[in-house]
């Protein structure tokens, strides 16, 4: 095959937050394909019947879930942020260099915001005892 | 000097479409993704409890089942889209690339249809 030619290496780039939004949105999505599987088996466990229903919760209620659940809500949000950033990149809008640098901090602040709500909703001592 | 390439410097290195195509579908999936996962969310907040009967009565209301399909689908596009570039973007030795590849293909296929068997078993009572 001949040869084509190849995007600039990763190292010609000086590192800016704008650049880290990038990375951690690609890692985000990477977390929440990992916990649509779990969905999936809490999915499956539920529809097998209220015995196997009854076991997957007493695993998936173990404290360390309660670690996977809050970076999943926050992986989630800030993968929906940043990928409705993206969505309006990709009208053509929004692309240059100021418009993006405030576009980063707004996602980074509705991130923290809603992920910090959706922690305590779901997962504040006493959430979903039942 | 002629800007366009003679036929032999460009035959193999044309667009085959596919590009696009993976392009056009990550977009589609995820505006599709908005208001789904949203309301996957919202729905999930409105929950009481999260025992199996609460649950059972959740998933037989036909906008739960409805909804839950169209999630899982299309989240489940959505997500093997992105694993893919990924693989494609870190792992560069050609064998291990393409077994990861090939384990995310079916593990992505083999949770959909997983899912959404689940979703219709519980929606339509256990009659599955």
């Amino acid at each position: 095959m001949p040869e084509r030619p190849l995007s600039p290496h990763l190292s010609v780039y000086k590192f800016k937050y704008t650049l880290a939004t990038s990375i951690l949105n690609r890692l985000a999505g990477l977390i929440l394909s990992l916990g649509f599987f779990l969905f999936v088996y809490w999915l499956v466990a539920l529809a097998a019947g209220a015995r196997a229903y009854a076991q997957a919760r007493a695993l998936l209620s173990l404290g360390l879930f309660k670690v996977v659940y809050a970076v999943l809500i926050a992986a989630f949000v800030y993968h929906l942020a940043a990928g409705v950033r993206h969505l309006i990149w990709d009208t053509g809008r929004g692309l240059d260099r100021v418009s993006a640098q405030r576009s980063a901090w707004i996602v980074a602040g509705v991130s923290v915001v809603v992920s910090l709500i959706l922690i305590y909703a779901l997962l504040r001592p006493g959430a979903y005892a039942r | 000097m002629s800007l366009r390439a003679p036929l032999g410097e460009v035959l193999g290195r044309g667009s085959a479409k596919a590009g696009v195509h993976h392009w056009w579908l990550q977009r589609l999936t995820s505006v599709a993704l908005v208001p789904l996962a949203i309301g996957f969310v919202v729905s999930l907040l409105a929950l009481p409890a999260l025992d199996y009967a609460t649950l059972i009565g959740w998933m037989r209301q036909g906008g739960t089942a409805l909804g839950l399909v169209l999630f899982v689908l299309v989240a489940a596009r959505h997500s093997h889209l992105g694993v893919r570039v990924v693989i494609e973007d870190y792992v560069h030795p050609a064998g291990l690339r393409t077994l990861a590849l090939v384990i995310s293909d079916f593990s992505h296929l083999i949770a959909a249809a997983a899912a959404v068997y689940a979703v219709l078993k519980v929606a339509l009572g256990g009659r599955l």
